[in-house]
């Protein structure tokens, strides 16, 4: 039932960025037989590289497509596409998945992937220590293999988001051979796990024994760069070739230089959320929340914050997701209505906490709210908590009358239906929706989250003030980076370089 | 026997701040909001999963049996396992001390090779225009922090110039066996230097003062009436009078280089302690926090009690003062 997967690391760093480069430091002795290396360099570490320990985005980042493969993937318009699995079929109850699985696929280790491997990799995920893995497979109701190329999954009830969720963390198969996780990941991808430098980088080296197209590098090494400055300053001096989401856009400036840098701007799942809490008093009236809502010039805030670049999207959806409409004109900036709605709310001197996690979209944008609050007589206190006590006391302890959060994963407007998230948003009206269309065809389910995500919008549930953009700098070598960032995945498969 | 005295003191106060220090960092670090089993599960972890992990990783024990436990581990060099990766953290932290030692460590080598010669021609010369040009230079250097001082060095010798590579770090000995001198030099160039600029200027400022004093002394005048030149006399007793305050002063010093090569660490993208304190203190991955405070501590301990030592080295004088 539930599908989206919102990750801490995600939710901190947006869409977290990626350098890459050709690998030479200026000075370094390379050999002559120079080994084709690529240097990707990424915002943040990943705490572990086990998954079903952590939520990190950056663990997906690193190793979704790369080094652990899924039956199915998500394609760079957002559509599911084969990859382990060559076909798949279900039955008219939607409850059963039949999955023809790739002949030769291999383990790095060298071991095949066979019905029984994926069968053990479904069930390592189902005992997984994340609650988020946990409550993506709830659905399953059996695994089995029906031939060594066969597997069948069947459903307790059926469900869209299910088969969504196997192109993500949940659905990656473990080498059945692996015994740590945190530190030795071992799949079936164009590369494998090599060497992690702890506070530096993590190298992956190429799959000799790679079933599809092999990868285009002999290593690839992500970089990590905590300062988005002293990745902006690596990419001058030519440490770098490509900068991957670009964290500070206000620097876009310094790669106009075309015949040496290629810009690609796209869009994210990045969905920068002003959350309320729907248990508090003020905020349980619509017209308050409306209020707000008109209060904000959004696209004033965009040009602000994040110099222009991304979209305005006016609910929880984003364009490469299947349900994705513009709704972004529901509450036009009209300071004098949102005065005149909260005076009909009866609510005078309202006064309210801002409580956001220390990252820059969300500190930028709470002092914008702020100011354009004070406007219609709403004073907003700002509070910035690091990223664990936010998880602690306003995600757990709903601690707060206002967030702001980019909420990454794709298809995560199904969170809207759970009241016990922290927002306390209690719709049945929604919750019904996003079940029936969990459980329909796939038209229903276009159709139904569709309506959903316009319920969402009226009922004003949350200011959605942007949608990160995808920024990409390259340097005229590198071809193949995709243009928008559909899935957590830092995909290497497509990436070429001169 | 009286220095002995003032060595087994000098131990017993180390022994019992490194106590002291251990029991204030565990409680600090438990007092962090945010807890280590909702920061890994992170969101949509139910309270039964979170209650699981905090078990496993031996939370749920009172403060007291976990100090114990930790402090009891330590006094054999462990400190212990990473909730995040159950990595030992004795060997998470060691690659990332001899990081942070090449900084400090060669840092603290070249500032006194500057400050020194600095200090006294600023001394000597107190009242002509080369004296009056080291203090001001040294006034700059001064008001300069250095990660501020590590980003225009970035932009000069790495983005301008391109003669140094802008922030990373290669081990000496890298991960295959082989020697890469050129590549560890270049990277540690500009994070030295951005330490070197402001502890140089710190120490000449004391090295100059150290020295106006002597110049007063009545020793110093002895000294040259006898014959000796100024420089001589400096020389001879100059130097071991202001080095007591200048030795000082570089004890301190390091204790605070320690701590800015923390910033600069995280400037130049240097993978040594401060960036694993840092990612440690998000991760809420609280027994490395304490395990690399705990280092850091020892380290300045360390440093004091060699800074107290050392003084018996060199001023004579307070090897005897006991005896009397």
């Amino acid at each position: 039932m539930v599908s989206g997967r919102i990750s801490r690391r995600a939710l901190l760093g947006g869409t977290a960025a990626i350098a890459i480069s050709a690998a030479a430091c200026s000075g370094t002795s390379t050999p002559s037989a120079t080994p084709k290396t690529l240097s990707v360099g990424a915002t943040l570490e990943p705490p572990t590289l086990d998954p079903t320990m952590s939520d990190a985005a950056s663990i997906p980042q690193l190793l979704l497509y790369n080094v652990y493969e899924t039956l199915v993937k998500l394609d760079s318009d957002g559509n599911i596409k084969p990859l382990l699995a060559v076909r798949w079929d279900v039955s008219s109850d939607n409850t059963s998945y039949t999955f023809t699985l790739q002949q030769g696929a291999k383990f790095a280790s060298g071991t095949a992937v066979d019905a029984a491997a994926v069968v053990a990799g479904i069930q390592r995920m189902r005992t997984s220590a994340s609650a988020t893995i946990k409550s993506q497979l709830a659905p399953i109701a059996e695994v089995s293999a029906q031939d060594s190329s066969t597997v069948v999954v069947t459903l307790s009830q059926p469900s869209n988001a299910w088969l969504y969720s196997m192109t993500s963390t949940a659905g990656m198969i473990v080498d059945p051979a692996t015994t740590d996780m945190a530190t030795k990941p071992m799949g079936s991808g164009p590369f494998a796990f090599s060497t992690w430098t702890k506070g530096d980088s993590i190298t992956l080296a190429k799959n000799t024994k790679y079933w599809g197209t092999p990868g285009r590098f002999d290593t690839v090494t992500f970089r990590y760069y905590v300062d988005p400055n002293a990745m902006i300053t690596a990419m001058l001096s030519g440490d770098l070739d490509i900068i991957s989401n670009l964290q500070a856009p206000q620097s876009l400036s310094q790669f106009a230089d075309t015949a040496k840098y290629t810009v690609v701007e796209g869009t994210t799942t990045g969905k920068v959320t002003m959350g309320f809490n729907h248990s508090s008093p003020a905020l349980a009236q619509l017209k308050v929340r409306q209020a707000i809502c008109y209060a904000i010039d959004r696209k004033a805030l965009l040009n602000t914050v994040w110099a222009g670049h991304g979209q305005l999207i006016g609910s929880h959806a984003a364009p490469t997701e299947p349900y994705y409409e513009d709704l972004s004109s529901t509450y036009p900036f009209d300071p004098a209505k949102a005065k005149a709605l909260l005076a009909e709310a009866g609510v005078a001197n309202l006064a309210l906490r801002l409580r956001v996690p220390v990252t820059k979209y969300a500190t930028d944008s709470a002092t914008f709210v702020q100011s354009q609050l004070k406007d219609v007589g709403i004073t907003v206190t700002i509070e910035q908590l690091d990223f664990s006590r936010w998880l602690t006391e306003v995600f757990t302890n709903g601690d707060y009358d206002m967030t702001i959060v980019a909420h990454v994963e794709p298809r995560d407007l199904v969170k809207w239906a759970d009241p016990k998230y922290y927002w306390h948003y209690n719709n049945p009206q929604l919750q019904a929706l996003v079940k029936e269309a969990d459980a329909g065809s796939s038209d229903d389910y276009e159709r139904l989250m569709k309506q959903a995500s316009e319920l969402l919008a009226e009922d004003a549930a949350a200011d959605w003030l942007f949608l990160l953009p995808n920024l990409v700098v390259t340097t005229s070598a590198v071809t193949g980076v995709g243009q928008n960032a559909t899935s957590l995945s830092f995909d290497l498969t497509t990436i070429a370089s001169q | 026997m009286n220095s002995g005295r003032t060595v087994a003191v000098r131990l017993l106060v180390f022994a019992a701040s490194l106590f002291v220090a251990s029991i204030a960092i565990f409680l600090v670090v438990n007092a962090l909001p945010g807890d280590v089993a909702t920061a890994i599960l992170g969101f949509g972890a139910d309270p039964a999963s979170i209650a699981d992990l905090r078990a496993r990783l031996g939370l749920d024990r009172p403060l007291l049996v976990r100090y114990f436990a930790w402090a009891g581990n330590m006094l054999t060099g462990n400190l212990g396992r990473s909730y995040l990766t159950s990595e030992s953290v004795t060997a998470l932290v060691a690659p990332r001390i001899g990081v942070t030692a090449w900084l400090v460590v060669i840092s603290m080598l070249i500032a006194p090779l500057v400050a020194l010669p600095l200090g006294m021609l600023a001394a000597m010369k107190r009242r002509s225009w080369q004296g009056a040009t080291a203090s001001t230079v040294s006034q700059i250097g001064l008001s300069i922090p250095a990660f501020y001082a590590g980003i225009l060095l970035v932009i000069v010798f790495a983005v301008t110039l391109r003669w140094l590579p802008a922030n990373g770090y290669t081990e000496l000995v890298d991960a295959t066996g082989r020697w890469r001198p050129v590549s560890f030099v270049q990277h540690l160039v500009l994070p030295v230097l951005s330490l070197v600029i402001v502890q140089s200027s710190v120490l000449t400022r004391y090295v100059r003062s150290a020295f106006i004093e002597v110049l007063s002394e009545d020793y110093f005048r002895t000294a040259r009436a006898v014959g000796w030149t100024r420089w001589r006399a400096l020389w001879r007793h100059g130097v071991r009078n202001a080095a007591i305050s200048v030795v000082t002063v570089i004890g301190l010093q390091l204790a605070t280089l320690l701590v800015g090569a923390i910033v600069v660490e995280q400037v130049f993208r240097i993978p040594g302690l401060g960036t694993a304190l840092l990612s440690a203190v998000a991760n809420r991955d609280l027994i490395v926090v304490q395990g690399i405070v705990m280092v850091l501590v020892f380290a300045v301990l360390v440093i004091n009690l060699l800074t107290d030592l050392s003084y018996l080295l060199i001023d004579p004088r307070l090897r005897g003062r006991d005896a009397r």
